[in-house]
């Protein structure tokens, strides 16, 4: 768009320029209020909380309602998604990854799974995923690897790196460098092989992909979409769509609750701090 | 009589302190500085974590680590990386074959999901990390993935892990030299509820040289 200098000389011109703007549609946007055509069965508009594209190296961070399911969608098979889990109440307690694969015996992240934090509760739990290609191990880029595989990696750069990512994201609910901990990578997978080596999976993979979290809590979720720490690929990441809507808490007969005991008693110990 | 401990390490001893079973203990070793660890009776997790004295908001990334080497375990030779991506000491000499980075530290709270509530009240790592860190102004928040030196967790083609009977002995040692000024903060692990200290919390000795 090519706007001559001279045109925007005094303030209502200016502020027409910028009012013309409305409209105007993005590759990657929220999109307010949040109009989904693609809702699970059973899901109505009314329930909807957030519709969200995020761009490749980009972010984004919502506080969601225990109960509720944010639907993360990979939409051209190249998403990384890098998410950190706050409880929002009180953000000191945050996601634990070393007791997330600790405790359920598996680092293997997917279907049934449970994020848990610090304090031996279930944050958000993997009610769906088609995907099955996550990493728990290796966390997020940083402006050193990102400077080193692409040249640059800040912020204000064309190779934003993931953790700085985050931490604006996090930074937006008053949180700071030291609430950025390690996280999870969704969308792109690490194996362990055999002594310890591990082995990335960029794809290629087929466009649509999703994973359905359930927050079990109140929490804070802050993700940033940049390329996986071991990807050696020259830049590459594909847009990730974030959808939420409003939903029942887990009952006392829920499969992913009843799963093994130590989840039950993470989410024993998320209804016990409800309990008030 | 010649002290084992101290063998193949150069310069003087500038600290050496036995930490009891199940304590805390906090200690700043500087650039150029080396830090031993003795596992004095075998098969005793220590906790580890540590800050950059100069801005304790930098402080050890275990992922970051694990990524700069495309490998989980840690052995001779790995450099322990800050959440900023820099070295903070080196692996400069291993009697074990690897430590553990993913496998965190034991919690009043984490045990009442791995063994049940009846642990509550049993002392744990993360309560000595805390303790540790509190004294210097650092709280909840400045608490990471850690390292568990001496402790054995093994990864399965399925992504089964846990933690497994030691590979450990008496006497056994790692060296690490400061790549940074530090503050290390370690728990001496009370577990005894799995393996990681055989079921017996034991004292290890710490001697930093230069």
């Amino acid at each position: 768009m090519t706007v001559p200098g001279a045109a925007l000389a005094d303030p209502n011109a200016a502020r027409d320029h910028a009012r013309a703007q409305e409209g105007t549609i993005a590759d990657a946007m929220p999109i307010l209020p949040p109009v989904a055509d693609d809702l699970p069965a059973g899901i109505t508009a009314d329930d909807l909380l957030w519709e969200e594209t995020i761009a490749p190296g980009g972010y984004a961070t919502r506080r969601l309602p225990r109960g509720s399911r944010t639907r993360l969608i990979d939409i051209e098979g190249d998403a990384c998604a890098s998410i950190l889990v706050f409880n929002a109440e009180m953000p000191t307690e945050r996601l634990n990854v070393a007791d997330t694969v600790k405790i359920q015996w598996n680092g293997y992240l997917g279907a049934g799974k449970l994020l848990l934090s610090d304090m031996g509760r279930v944050l958000m739990s993997f009610e769906a995923d088609s995907a099955g290609t996550h990493d728990a191990f290796c966390g997020a880029s940083n402006a050193a690897s990102n400077a080193r595989t692409y040249g640059e990696g800040g912020n204000w750069s064309a190779f934003p790196n993931a953790r700085d990512r985050l931490l604006l994201g996090a930074a937006k609910h008053g949180l700071g460098r030291r609430d950025v901990h390690p996280c999870v990578n969704l969308f792109k997978g690490v194996r362990i092989v055999q002594g310890g080596g591990t082995l990335l999976d960029t794809g290629p993979f087929a466009p649509g992909r999703a994973v359905t979290l359930r927050a079990e809590m109140d929490v804070i979720l802050v993700i940033a979409n940049c390329p996986h720490v071991l990807d050696r690929r020259p830049w590459s990441v594909g847009k990730l769509r974030a959808t939420a809507w409003r939903g029942a808490i887990a009952g006392a007969d829920d499969a992913i609750r009843n799963a093994t005991p130590e989840g039950r008693r993470a989410f024993a110990n998320v209804d016990d701090l409800y309990r008030r | 009589m010649t002290d084992a401990s101290l063998a193949g390490l150069s310069g003087a001893v500038l600290h050496d302190e036995i930490v009891p079973a199940r304590a805390p203990w906090r200690h700043r070793v500087n650039a150029g500085e080396t830090l031993r660890i003795v596992d004095l009776e075998g098969n005793q997790a220590v906790d580890f974590l540590m800050y950059a004295a100069a801005d304790d908001a930098e402080r050890y990334s275990a992922q970051d680590t694990i990524a700069a080497q495309a490998n989980i375990f840690l052995r001779t030779g790995t450099r322990l990386l800050s959440s900023e991506g820099r070295a903070m000491m080196t692996i400069i000499a291993s009697a074990v074959d690897y430590h553990d980075t993913i496998g965190g530290a034991c919690s009043c709270e984490s045990n009442t999901l791995r063994y049940g509530h009846h642990t509550k009240a049993q002392h744990a790592c993360v309560d000595n990390f805390l303790d540790a860190n509190l004294r210097d102004g650092r709280g909840k928040r400045d608490m990471v993935s850690n390292i568990n030196f001496f402790m054995n967790v093994p990864v399965e083609a399925d992504g089964a892990l846990g933690i497994v009977d030691g590979i450990s002995a008496p006497g056994l040692t790692v060296d690490l030299k400061a790549d940074m000024d530090v503050i290390v903060v370690v728990s001496n692990c009370p577990q005894i509820n799995n393996p990681c200290n055989g079921f017996n919390p034991t004292r290890v000795r710490m001697i930093v040289s230069a």
